[in-house]
């Protein structure tokens, strides 16, 4: 990352003067830039303090054998010091491929991806669906575009604590079901249903911020674009294909990305919806989080290990999802 | 919905950004799909608006068990779940706590974040696209891995249990995506006008703040609009860190209605209404903005 970025400013650089030393271009680039300096330091210093920090510690953590036993803390006026050991990669080791590995890590990551994927597809298709329609001529459009967007304004616990009412037995979704003669599973006991269950809740919790900027990204096609294919004699499909798909692409490239990176870390819509029960619809940071805090003794070091490993994973796919982007604008010109 | 058309940027960003995709009108759509539109959309905003109908209908239940029983809240509705939480429990504390530290969020947030978007959209300083990157990740940080070592930090710092410490820590987790958001939107603001400023005499901060800022109201809109929304409906932070209960906010609040004996739904789901209301205000006030601030920050960024 860093040799590309500052790769790049050298090479347009290039055939000018010889470039001066690195401590003047320093120099000249603080007296230059002093404010911008300014302008991002505030920035920098809080998310120091309250990311990096914590993000250091954690990752110390995960080399240790740290729980809520043998950690320091405050009883009365006695401060009881640090007692955990320093284990190097063993918390890594005994999380990936230790006994149990696979009931413990290897079914919630399968899960996880698995829950990342359907719900980022259902949040992009039923966005871009509903945004095309909204997009349209059409009487009362300003009035749909408010009740569309309404589930993004709902507090998630509110909307989650309403799901869990309307999927309880007997609530409001079976009723429904029961009343046209379809099963009626048990939304919130059932493992395969609770998956069902919280992939449909993350979707309507989602699919609001999808439509508005896949609405706003159909807004800046330039109609021209439309006219001509339409010259052209193209199919509805294809005006849609080969005007509206690559008129989408930077929005659509951002909002996957972000999609992916809040579904893969969306906690609160499985925590609200099943508390500590379910074991077999927790995702990581889920169970990342019932390691850490759900339990007693609380494991610090595990649950900062999976947190580690869930950084990894996402810091992996952006980049080369960012590549394959790189790539894709390269090869489409 | 001319509204999304008029915003200040607009100007610049080309003629054509400006003009929606607007219907074809050479082709007229059938009245079959006009139709099937309607019904769509009109499937769509039902099931939309369902859970939320549901939860204010189940707080007019006067009993406790009433939600297992929808049917027959029909009969017997009442308000007097509302008056019992307003006058009966910390109601408004909760809620003023809630104000001051979404407002806070708000405020502190979306500065933080445009002179931060404004820095990386305008100059090409040493390590602004690292920034970036580095904002990016920061997005990809598991709640699980920093709430203990931010507890730590907030109690040497004296600030557990204050407003302060809450905004700052909420503002961490808001201002990433907002300085991507603004970004965005800045880079369609011309330089020009910042040119044109510091002819005048302006220095890089009165431009900022003088000509900037009133142009991007909508982004700005947008990016309050999440700032507020997420610290308003934030629970795992706002447990951890506050610990008296004078300092609970709204979202803290609401679980005490469920303890282990006993079970307030009904008060449960009053609240809920009660808290969805102003976010939904906070809503009706931005709506106007959010698709044109949401494109020009999705677009360009």
């Amino acid at each position: 990352m860093a040799v590309a970025v500052q790769g790049a400013p050298g090479k347009s650089r290039r055939g000018r003067e010889p470039r001066p030393g690195l401590v003047q271009r320093l120099k000249l680039s603080y007296s230059k830039y002093w404010y911008a300096y300014a302008m991002i330091a505030p920035v920098v210093i809080v998310l120091g303090v309250l990311v990096g920090y914590p993000l250091v510690r954690g990752v110390y953590l995960t080399l240790t054998d740290a729980t809520s036993l043998n950690t320091g803390r405050q009883i009365g006026v006695n401060h009881i010091p640090d007692s955990f050991n320093f284990v190097g990669l063993h918390n890594y080791a005994d999380v990936l491929w230790g006994p149990g590995s696979y009931d413990r890590f290897w079914s919630h990551f399968v899960w996880t991806i698995a829950w990342t994927a359907i719900c980022v597809v259902l949040h992009y298709t039923i966005g871009l669906a509903l945004a095309l329609l909204l997009n349209q001529k059409l009487r009362g459009r300003g009035l749909y575009r408010m009740m569309l967007i309404l589930p993004w304004a709902v507090p998630t616990f509110v909307t989650v604590f309403s799901w869990r009412l309307m999927l309880a037995d007997g609530g409001a979704i079976n009723g429904i079901l029961g009343s046209v003669g379809l099963p009626e599973p048990g939304w919130l006991s059932d493992p395969l249903a609770q998956k069902a269950a919280a992939i449909t809740v993350n979707t309507w919790v989602g699919v609001p911020f999808m439509m508005v900027s896949l609405l706003g990204g159909l807004q800046s096609i330039p109609a021209e674009l439309y006219e001509a294919a339409e010259m052209d004699g193209a199919s509805p499909w294809q005006r849609f294909r080969y005007v509206t798909l690559p008129g989408l692409r930077t929005v659509s490239s951002t909002v996957v990305l972000l999609g992916v990176i809040w579904t893969f870390n969306q906690f609160a819509v499985i925590f609200l919806l099943f508390g500590n029960g379910a074991p077999d619809a927790q995702i990581l940071v889920t169970w990342a989080y019932r390691l850490g805090f759900g339990q007693m003794p609380r494991d610090y070091a595990q649950s900062a290990t999976y947190g580690v490993l869930l950084l990894s994973l996402l810091i992996v796919f952006t980049s080369f999802y960012r590549r394959w982007l790189a790539r894709n604008e390269q090869a489409n010109g | 919905m001319t509204t999304t058309t008029e915003r200040p940027a607009a100007r610049s960003a080309a003629a054509h950004a400006a003009r929606p995709a607007k219907v074809r009108g050479r082709e007229q759509r059938s009245p079959l799909a006009t139709v099937l539109s309607h019904l769509a959309l009109i499937t769509a905003s039902l099931i939309a608006l369902f859970p939320v109908v549901y939860i204010a209908y189940i707080s007019l239940g006067p009993d406790d068990m009433d939600y297992l029983h929808p049917g027959q809240i029909l009969g017997k509705a009442t308000l007097s779940n509302y008056t019992t939480v307003l006058n009966d429990t910390d109601f408004f504390s909760w809620f003023g706590n809630s104000v001051i530290v979404a407002g806070g969020t708000t405020v502190v947030g979306v500065m933080l974040a445009a002179s931060t978007g404004y820095a990386v959209s305008r100059m090409r300083f040493a390590g602004h696209k690292q920034l970036m990157w580095t904002l990016l990740v920061t997005q990809m940080f598991p709640i699980a891995v920093l709430i203990v070592p931010m507890y730590y930090i907030l109690s040497s710092l004296q600030l557990l249990d204050s407003y302060f410490g809450l905004i700052l820590v909420y503002s961490g987790t808001t201002v990433p995506y907002c300085a991507w958001l603004l970004k965005g939107y800045f880079d369609t603001i011309p330089v020009e006008i910042d040119e044109a400023g510091r002819v005048d005499g302006l220095s890089p901060f009165g431009t900022f703040w003088r000509l900037i800022l009133p142009l991007a109201r909508p982004g700005l809109a947008v990016a309050a609009f999440y700032s507020f929304l997420t610290a308003w409906a934030e629970v795992a932070f706002a447990s951890t860190f506050m610990l008296s209960s004078d300092k609970y906010t709204l979202a803290v609040g609401l679980q005490s209605f469920i303890s282990e004996h006993d079970h307030q739904w009904q008060l449960m789901a009053t609240t809920s209404v009660l808290i969805a209301l102003p976010a939904a205000l906070v809503f009706y006030l931005v709506q106007r903005h959010l698709v044109t601030g949401l494109t020009a920050g999705a677009a360009k960024s």
